[in-house]
């Protein structure tokens, strides 16, 4: 269960924290808030479910303490999620394949055994489900957009496609919640991801690419090297300065 | 103030006799305290100075994300970032709330976004100094935005319809900024001896261009005269410096840490504390692109805006096929 | 290509039961994408419950200048008040 909740509250902190590095340098002001307003529910949504982690493991760790006193080997985030910026582009495909599972994800979840699980759901997925909504309006209008857009666009979804497969691959972990009612398996979603994916990708005009090869690792705990340099950047008070209070 | 430098158009405050009657009818507009609306006849000088002092309002506004910005990706727990960053965000909205109000004046927020990245418009100095360490988030929200209010709650009452409407939604919604300022700098100054002296070091730093941006002393402000007279400033560079002088001592003095001016002093007679002048050397070269971050400022802001053109662009298009595609 | 995204007029219902009433502009490619910044940029504190957008240059305003003629005509109509009619208390209210 500690497991499955890292899963959850590691997903929203790390791409919260992604996309609060944009503060300041989107391409046009009324971004900027909007980028704010996603990060802002995904640190939101990471209180809620490291949180409730730290009370399952009952080692008196609170989500700040999983949050920013963990190394990279404890994170159980998908890989897409921890991939950079690069242009902006890139950074609304990776939010618009995250915010497609996510959405699909939360919406299973709500029906969860666990109460606790369904409460956090519950106030989540009304977020996923705006974050969704603004993530596909972008992406089918740059990808049929300007000659320019299309092709960052292409270039994103091509670049960030083998880290999709991820977020369908069942492991044991995953068996166990689905056995106990906690959580379906992920790859029950894939159907309505596909169908869904498909519909946003037609209308912009975007291809999707033939390999289905996935790059894996992130939700047991092997990441690409960028997770090491952003957690270097997140942890730095925290690391060095153990004793403080903030 | 974060229009420190708006070069009044007029010479002086012309008499009324001097006035046209359309001048004279409507200064005795604002002299009645009526809202001028962008559709009402205003004289050009009115217009230009306006435009000016809301468009580096807004710019300073724009570019204020940058120095806080600098910390969002280290905030030292999950409620201070989420803190952070829906106050920097509160920021990008003000800078838009500005630049609309400008835009009801007859120009164009790309034309004046143009100006900030060409170095042709100015902005607050107080955002070419750098963020060293995380009290610097507390002073910032404390002392910057405390002497911002200072300013903004006096605008909420400037004679421009617009400008004012901006004023008090963002003097409602930076009622939250000095006081999350105010919160990390009491955990910090009661904290480890390590937080103590981040506290006591933004202090030392931030508090004289803090001083600084109600700009020169009004003996050497040339061009206030006009822009009170029309009720585009309603408060003198002094006036409001003395006002967040007397706000603030005690509030380091309650924090327990040490007011970085040996001069300052209450005066029990007239309740005012007495304070150094800053050095406006350094004010005026810091204006003159000389602060120790305005390169790197006005990089970051031209970067955003170059590499996001084609996001812009790509997006007009797609609205454009779309318009086509129903005619 | 244009400089800049157009001006779009936003205007908010607060709660319901109210009317929409103009909070400020923003910059928007198309009309749902202004709905979309719109909730971003002005409803951050929890100010709406439904949202109008309408493009700057679609709004006609009347001319300052006709403010007399348009808008002074009404001023000596004061039977149109209720407080013109003197009732006297003992009808209860109405």
């Amino acid at each position: 269960m500690f497991e499955f909740l890292l899963r959850m509250g590691d997903n929203t902190l790390v791409l919260g924290h992604r996309v609060s590095e944009w503060c300041g340098h989107a391409p046009v002001l009324e971004e900027d808030i909007a980028l704010a307003n996603i990060a802002l529910d995904m640190i939101g949504q990471t209180r809620l479910w490291l949180g409730l982690a730290g009370e399952v493991e009952g080692q008196g760790r609170e989500a700040d303490a999983l949050a920013f006193r963990r190394d990279a080997w404890d994170f159980r985030n998908l890989l897409l999620v921890e991939r950079p910026n690069r242009d902006f582009g890139h950074t609304l495909m990776r939010q618009f394949l995250f915010d497609l599972w996510h959405h699909e994800r939360l919406a299973d979840l709500c029906l969860s055994e666990d109460d606790r699980v369904a409460g956090i759901v519950a106030k989540c997925v009304k977020e996923a489900d705006y974050h969704l909504e603004r993530s596909k309006d972008l992406i089918i209008r740059l990808g049929d957009g300007s000659e320019e857009s299309h092709a960052k666009m292409q270039a994103a979804l091509e670049a960030l496609w083998p880290y999709v497969g991820e977020m369908f691959a069942d492991d044991a972990l995953d068996k166990k919640m689905a056995e106990q009612g906690i959580a379906p398996l992920p790859s029950s979603q894939k159907p309505r991801f596909d169908k869904a994916l498909n519909e946003v990708l037609a209308k912009a005009t975007l291809t999707r690419p033939e390999s289905d090869f996935a790059q894996k690792g992130g939700r047991t705990g092997t990441h690409t090297e960028d997770l090491g340099h952003m957690l270097a950047t997140m942890q730095f008070l925290q690391r060095a300065y153990p004793d403080a209070r903030w | 103030m974060y229009a420190q430098e708006v070069k009044s158009t007029g010479k002086g405050v012309k008499a009324p006799e001097e006035m046209s009657v359309q001048e004279r009818a409507f200064q005795a507009r604002i002299d009645a305290g009526e809202k001028i609306e962008p559709k009402d006849w205003m004289p050009d000088g009115y217009r230009k100075n306006l435009v000016r002092q809301i468009s580096q309002h807004g710019h300073s506004e724009v570019v204020g994300q940058l120095p806080e910005g600098n910390w969002i990706t280290r905030a030292p727990t999950l409620e201070r970032k989420a803190i952070l960053l829906a106050k920097v965000q509160d920021e990008a909205g003000h800078g838009l709330y500005l630049y609309s109000a400008a835009e009801t004046l007859g120009v164009s927020r790309a034309d004046l976004i143009d100006d900030l990245l060409s170095g042709k418009a100015k902005y607050s100095s107080i955002f070419n100094y750098p963020t060293l360490n995380w009290a610097d988030m507390g002073a910032v929200g404390w002392l910057v935005d405390g002497a911002a209010i200072v300013n903004q709650v006096a605008l909420q009452r400037t004679s421009y319809g617009p400008y004012s409407r901006a004023m008090v939604r963002i003097c409602k919604e930076e009622s939250f900024h000095a006081r999350q300022g105010f919160d990390i700098m009491m955990k910090m100054s009661s904290g480890t001896a390590a937080q103590k002296a981040m506290a006591q070091d933004a202090l030392n730093r931030l508090w004289w261009p803090a001083l600084m941006m109600f700009g020169p002393p009004d003996a050497e402000s040339v061009h206030s005269a006009q822009s009170m007279a029309w009720k585009i400033k309603v408060m003198t560079n002094d006036e409001g410096r003395q006002k967040f002088v007397d706000q603030t001592i005690p509030q380091i003095e309650y924090l327990g840490l040490e007011v970085p001016d040996s001069a300052a002093k209450l005066n029990r007679e007239t309740g005012h504390y007495s304070y150094s002048d800053p050095d406006w050397a350094e004010f005026f070269a810091v204006l003159k692109g000389n602060g120790p971050c305005n390169v790197d400022r006005l990089r970051a802001r031209n970067i955003a805006h170059i590499e996001g053109a084609w996001f812009r662009d790509g997006l007009m298009a797609h609205a454009q096929k779309q318009q086509l595609a129903a005619e | 290509m244009a400089k800049d995204w157009p001006l779009w007029e936003i205007f908010i219902r607060g709660q319901y039961g109210l009317s929409h009433r103009h909070v400020g502009s923003l910059h928007a490619p198309d009309a749902e994408m202004a709905v979309l910044n719109a909730r971003d940029v002005y409803t951050r504190r929890n100010e709406g419950v439904s949202l109008w957008v309408v493009k700057s240059a679609d709004v006609t305003a009347s001319a300052p200048s006709r403010k007399g003629p348009m808008f002074d005509p009404s001023n000596d109509k004061t039977y149109r008040h209720p407080t013109f009619f003197d009732i006297p208390d003992d009808v209860g209210s109405m």
